[in-house]
């Protein structure tokens, strides 16, 4: 097989899958149906193994097209693949998370009816999201990146008959919108001034427009490189969910557990932090759309793992630290710490992923409670669960050596080194992030694996259930009497799976992804102007002194500080919390985190409500008077008059029929004789052939 | 004459489809009526080594046969190969619907094949008389395979209309040739052509005789106000034979006018874009306007062709290889979209039921969900919405008639196709949102309906993947046109 078939199969065999469970799913059965979508996510992350080898091996970057869809005025559509280290370091987490996930999901969607159209839309998003990480054009970009949407949309709103449900996809899908307006606007002037939408031909033009400005509004100038690039951030700020684009996600979590896991976590919102990366050529130009992306990531990394302080869902909880982590994964962007993000979307991808699908676990256990209240000491019950969460979270707050702990503290050194004007308040989110998140997420440990066993007391916190499958069948939460339980193979394999690259992966790919050439002519970075690598490098060459030199670092310290808080708020004294809650109400911090920030309350009270009222004017006034009355009833009438008298012409008399063809052949003669003949005269003449005889 | 100074061996696929025919005629004597399945397999084993011929003859440079009466030129071939299928997937989506009605005959094999010879000759014919003759071939198999059922008022009464019709068009035809050969003395297309661009011959002759022409053609395609009869004869034709008339002779009326226009008349391309550009504005507006009041989705279909006929005449006005190849495109997947059309209407009839109201057609999507979204694709693919074929058909015509510099045409256009989404997605509202009234039931057999999912799956397939065909057709009409 030549690289070319290889890279045609690697995104069409998860197609293949989920054409046949999605079309023949209700012929061929559940098993069938696991079997082939599995089938084509293994076929296809064997070959991303085999690419990612290859690439490492010394292998050639593949650049190149498939197919020409259409042509337009000399711009091609193409389909086409532009395979390098960073593509096939993509390929190989996409197709990995999303083999574990769906693995995990023949346990986990077990009782579901809607079974196959599972499988069917999860594999459909691997070869969405493939299809995004591979193209080499902004058109192929874009519909993978519209595609990961829709399925993601689909599998928010997977229990349709729910409300939440339906409003949680459409929320989501709206907030995109948001955001792919503004994308869409980025290629736009990408294609307007580039003339192409070929990644290479566009970056190759990047530098020559450097200082090109464009008029938006008349007496103002703008640099064209800073508004492409900040317009196509806009769209990634809606996919990975960054302030204040980032409402969406925290309700996805309305979706099954798998999803979340392989959609909301490790893949698709990483996709706004993979984009970036690879523009680097394009916002390398731009301090001002760095110092953006750098603030933007920063209140994101900082304010939203405020938020999972105070979440009592457990899959909440793990939610808002990505959207803290995505924020890390931005700030590092922004730092022009491009491989840094990269590296941690990697590192994250894994240990997210398995926190994900322990939390999944966790709530199979508990019959679907989904909140950490009514869990505790699940320990003893849920034994492989209870390991592979306690190296998740280590690996998500940082501990040196697990593989969080070395994208996390580069980013740090990035920020450190950064010399953009948001870098001194980025330096303090991220630092401040690490207590928070250490915070965090050993509250949620210890509440859900440590300390008393609380579903046996009466009285159950209903905290909302977002994985019941039918409301009136399931009986949700364990009675008194109930014990919860370690969940199937199919659900504990994967997590065991994934605990080893949240082990080891970070610890291994350091040294070449930070400061080997592994991204060599792949990420630009213009080291004179954003000086931040140089630091990363200086470390990440050995992997063994950086973990040894943690111990003397700030970050670890915070770290500690902040597992040591959490173990003295919920195991120690678990008074304290109410107490300090007290406190905090009073000067109504509780109560800004409880509403989010008055997000929400903005969008939909704000915006939404505003739009909807603007919506009710137009629609009274221009909708329904000007275009339903005049334009479209009114030409609809037009038309239906007019095809009711043409109607009429069709009588069904054959002498009427023979008529209208000796008319029409007559006129014909006319007028075509006539010119020759030069029956008219010389202004009708002209007209006729500006009319009949016209040229190009 | 030998047999190869005749170089009849270009000829074989007609001389075997012949001969073939005739076979069959014979052999269906034999057959009782029961067992008429027989005929059946013949016919499409006859199509299908018709087409293996037409595969294995194929040669990208023309050649003449017959005293340079008969030539094999890609378009010809191409065109050929798009009717033997056309022609297959008539008798494969009729069969069972022709048993419905009394029309399962042998007649209905031999008459579809000697019409399937009309049109390749059609295809084939470089010399005005083989010109007419195939095309009398086709046409009067036409019109008693619109009479074959016998007992039907609206079928008799259409095939009167469409006979007396087409003998004042034929004529009408005829006429315009003989002009033609008295102006340049030549009944050779390459002879008159060649005598018309440097000079030779009356002008004026040519001209008189061009528009009788025009006339001809116009009737056979059903353009405005040409198209009078192609209404009632939709309406009253058998679904089976409505689909054969609305697809495969559509190739056929195309290869037609390449030899006329685009060859023997090529010194009059401004004369003829003129008159073309009057027939295909009328079309399109004629026919997509009537379309809308209709209530019978055969008559809807009729006023559908109209104006898509209108969009074939758009590509071929702008007389040059890249609106040839525009329209051969044009023709080539409206013969596919058309049989599937067709094909799902005579999929929901039954016996004493014809599937013809629009009513008929609502919640089809709920009873049955695959041939509601085969329908769908078919709509949305006549409607020219993207990522279907029909679209891409579309895109190429109008390119071509915006690179000549007639914008205003491509928009007019371009109007109408927009009023004329306006029918096709009421059948998709009609399917998808609306209750049943009738309940649907499915005749055909597996195959049929197989063969028709394919069919409909690819229309999104091509338009998928539009550059193979269309770059093989453009090939075509750049190796063909010279000489």
């Amino acid at each position: 097989m030549d690289m070319k078939t290889i890279y045609l199969l690697i995104p069409l065999a998860p197609l293949f899958g989920a054409l046949v469970a999605g079309l023949f799913g209700w012929a061929i059965g559940r098993r069938a149906a696991h079997c082939v979508t599995i089938g084509g996510v293994a076929v296809s992350f064997a070959l991303s193994a085999y690419v990612l080898n290859h690439m490492l091996s010394g292998g050639e970057a593949y650049n190149g097209t498939v197919y020409t869809w259409l042509s337009i005025n000399g711009v091609d559509f193409n389909v086409g693949f532009l395979v390098d280290t960073l593509t096939a370091m993509m390929m190989c987490v996409v197709t990995f998370v999303s083999l574990m996930v769906h693995i995990y999901t023949i346990g986990y969607m077990h009782e579901d009816p809607g079974y196959q159209r599972f499988f069917s839309y999860i594999s459909l998003f691997t070869f969405s999201m493939l299809m995004l990480v591979m193209a080499n054009n902004f058109v192929q970009l874009f519909f993978g990146w519209e595609a990961v949407g829709l399925v993601s949309y689909l599998l928010i709103g997977f229990w349709f008959k729910r409300p939440t449900a339906t409003f949680a996809n459409l929320k989501a899908f709206l907030v995109n919108r948001v955001g792919d307006f503004g994308f869409l606007l980025g290629i736009g002037l990408v294609l307007a001034y580039f003339g192409s939408l070929d990644y290479a031909e566009v970056f190759a033009k990047a530098p020559e427009l450097k200082d090109t400005t464009i008029t938006l509004m008349t007496g103002h100038t703008w640099s064209l490189m800073a508004v492409t690039c900040i317009l196509l951030f806009v769209g990634a700020m809606g996919k990975s969910a960054q302030f204040p684009l980032h409402v969406w996600l925290p309700d996805s979590m309305e979706g099954p557990t798998p999803i979340s896991a392989l959609i909301h976590a490790a893949t698709m919102v990483t996709a706004g932090i993979f984009m970036v990366a690879r523009m680097s050529p394009m916002f390398e130009l731009s301090e001002t759309a760095l110092n953006f992306v750098l603030v933007i990531g920063a209140i994101t990394a900082l304010f939203m793992g405020f938020l999972g302080i105070i979440q009592n869902d457990i899959k909440r909880v793990v939610a808002y630290s990505t959207l803290s982590q995505l924020g890390y994964m931005t700030v590092a962007l922004g730092a022009s710490a491009y491989s840094v993000a990269v590296f941690h979307l990697m590192t994250h991808a894994f240990f997210k992923a398995l926190l994900f699908l322990a939390a999944g676990s966790v709530i199979m256990g508990m019959h679907h409670d989904q909140d950490i209240r009514n869990m505790g000491g699940l320990r003893k019950y849920m034994k492989i669960t209870w390991i592979t969460s306690l190296i998740g979270s280590l690996a998500l707050i940082g501990t040196p050596f697990l593989s969080g702990f070395y994208s996390k503290d580069s980013i740090i050194l990035a920020v450190e080194a950064s010399t953009l004007p948001g870098a001194g308040f980025a330096q303090f989110a991220v630092l401040a992030g690490v207590f928070v998140t250490a915070f965090y997420s050993f509250r949620m440990y210890f509440l859900v694996f440590h300390g008393k066993e609380r579903w046996m007391e009466q009285g159950h916190h209903h905290a909302h259930d977002a994985d019941a499958h039918d409301e009136d069948e399931h009986h949700h939460g364990l009675g008194p009497n109930d014990k919860p339980h370690e969940s199937p193979w199919v659900v504990t394999l994967p997590l065991v799976l994934l605990a080893i690259p949240s082990l080891v992966i970070g610890y291994l790919a350091i040294g070449p992804m930070l400061a080997g050439d592994f991204f060599k002519n792949v990420i630009f970075v213009n080291h004179d102007l954003h000086p931040a690598m140089e630091a990363v490098i200086h470390h990440a060459h050995d992997a063994f002194h950086m973990g040894l030199h943690a111990f003397a670092t700030l970050p670890f310290w915070l770290a500690a500080a902040g597992v040591a808080a959490a173990f003295v708020f919920y195991m120690v004294k678990p008074a304290l919390p109410a107490a300090i809650d007290r406190v905090f109400s009073k000067i109504g911090v509780r109560k800004l985190l409880e509403q989010k920030y008055y997000m929400d309350h903005l969008y939909i009270n704000g915006f939404a409500a505003a739009g909807r009222g603007l919506g009710t004017v137009l629609w009274k006034v221009g909708d329904a008077i000007l275009i339903d009355g005049l334009l479209v009833n009114g030409s609809a009438k037009v038309v239906g008059f007019v095809a009711s008298i043409v109607r009429r012409l069709q009588t069904g008399y054959i002498y009427h029929y023979a008529f209208a063809m000796i008319i029409g052949g007559l006129v014909f003669i006319t007028v075509w004789l006539g010119v020759i003949l030069g029956w008219f005269g010389p202004e009708a003449r002209e007209w006729i052939g500006n009319l009949l005889y016209s040229r190009a | 004459m030998t047999w190869t100074s005749l170089n009849a061996g270009i000829a074989l696929p007609e001389i075997f489809l012949l001969c073939a025919t005739c076979a069959l005629l014979l052999i269906d004597l034999f057959v009782s009526d029961a067992r008429r399945g027989v005929t059946h397999a013949l016919a499409l084993v006859t199509l299908a080594i018709t087409g293996v011929l037409l595969w294995c003859g194929y040669s990208p440079a023309p050649e003449l046969a017959f005293s340079a009466m008969f030539v094999a030129d890609p378009i010809a071939t191409l065109a050929k190969g798009g009717m033997v299928l056309g022609v297959a997937l008539v008798l494969i989506y009729g069969r069972s619907y022709a048993a419905d009605r009394g029309i399962y005959k042998g007649e209905l094999y031999s008459l579809t094949l000697f019409s399937l010879s009309g049109m390749m000759v059609m295809a084939s014919a470089v010399n005005l008389l083989t010109l007419y003759v195939g095309l009398e071939l086709l046409s009067l198999s036409l019109y008693a395979l619109v009479a074959l059922q016998r007992d039907s008022v609206n079928a008799t009464e259409s095939a009167m209309k469409y006979f007396v019709l087409g003998a004042l068009a034929s004529g009408m035809l005829l006429y315009g040739m003989s002009m033609i050969y008295g102006a340049t003395g030549s009944l050779n297309v390459y002879e008159i052509g060649h005598r018309l661009l440097v000079g030779e011959g009356n002008r004026l002759l040519a001209v008189f005789g061009l528009v009788f022409i025009v006339t001809g053609i116009a009737f056979k395609l059903g353009a405005v106000p040409f198209h009078m009869w192609v209404p009632d004869v939709y309406h009253g034709a058998p679904t089976v034979i409505t689909q054969l008339i609305g697809s495969a002779p559509k190739l056929a009326a195309f290869a037609f006018i390449i030899r006329l226009l685009a060859q023997a008349l090529e010194g009059f391309a401004p004369d003829w874009r003129g008159m073309l550009i009057v027939l295909a504005v009328l079309s399109l507006a004629i026919g997509n306007l009537s379309a809308i009041a209709q209530s019978n989705i055969k008559r809807m279909f009729a006023y559908s062709t109209i104006s898509h006929m209108g969009f074939l005449l758009l590509g071929i006005l702008v007389a040059n290889p890249v609106g040839y190849s525009a329209s051969f495109f044009y023709a080539f997947t409206y013969v596919l979209t058309a049989a599937a059309g067709f094909g799902l209407v005579m999929l929901l009839a039954r016996n004493g039921f014809e599937a013809d109201q629009l009513d008929d057609y609502k919640g089809l999507a709920r009873k049955h969900p695959w041939f509601g979204f085969m329908m769908l694709m078919v709509m949305f693919s006549m409607a020219g919405i993207p990522v279907f074929v029909g679209f891409f058909a579309k895109l190429a015509v109008l390119k071509a008639v915006v690179n000549l510099g007639m914008v205003w045409l491509a928009v007019f256009a371009v109007m109408m196709s927009l009023i004329g989404a306006f029918y096709y997605l009421r059948v998709v509202k009609l399917m998808y949102f609306d209750e049943p009234v009738n309940d649907i039931t499915l005749s055909g057999g597996l195959g049929a309906k197989i063969v028709l999912s394919l069919n409909c799956l690819a229309l999104l397939v091509m338009g998928l993947f539009p550059n193979y065909l269309l770059s093989m057709l453009n090939d075509a009409v750049v190796f063909s046109l010279p000489l």
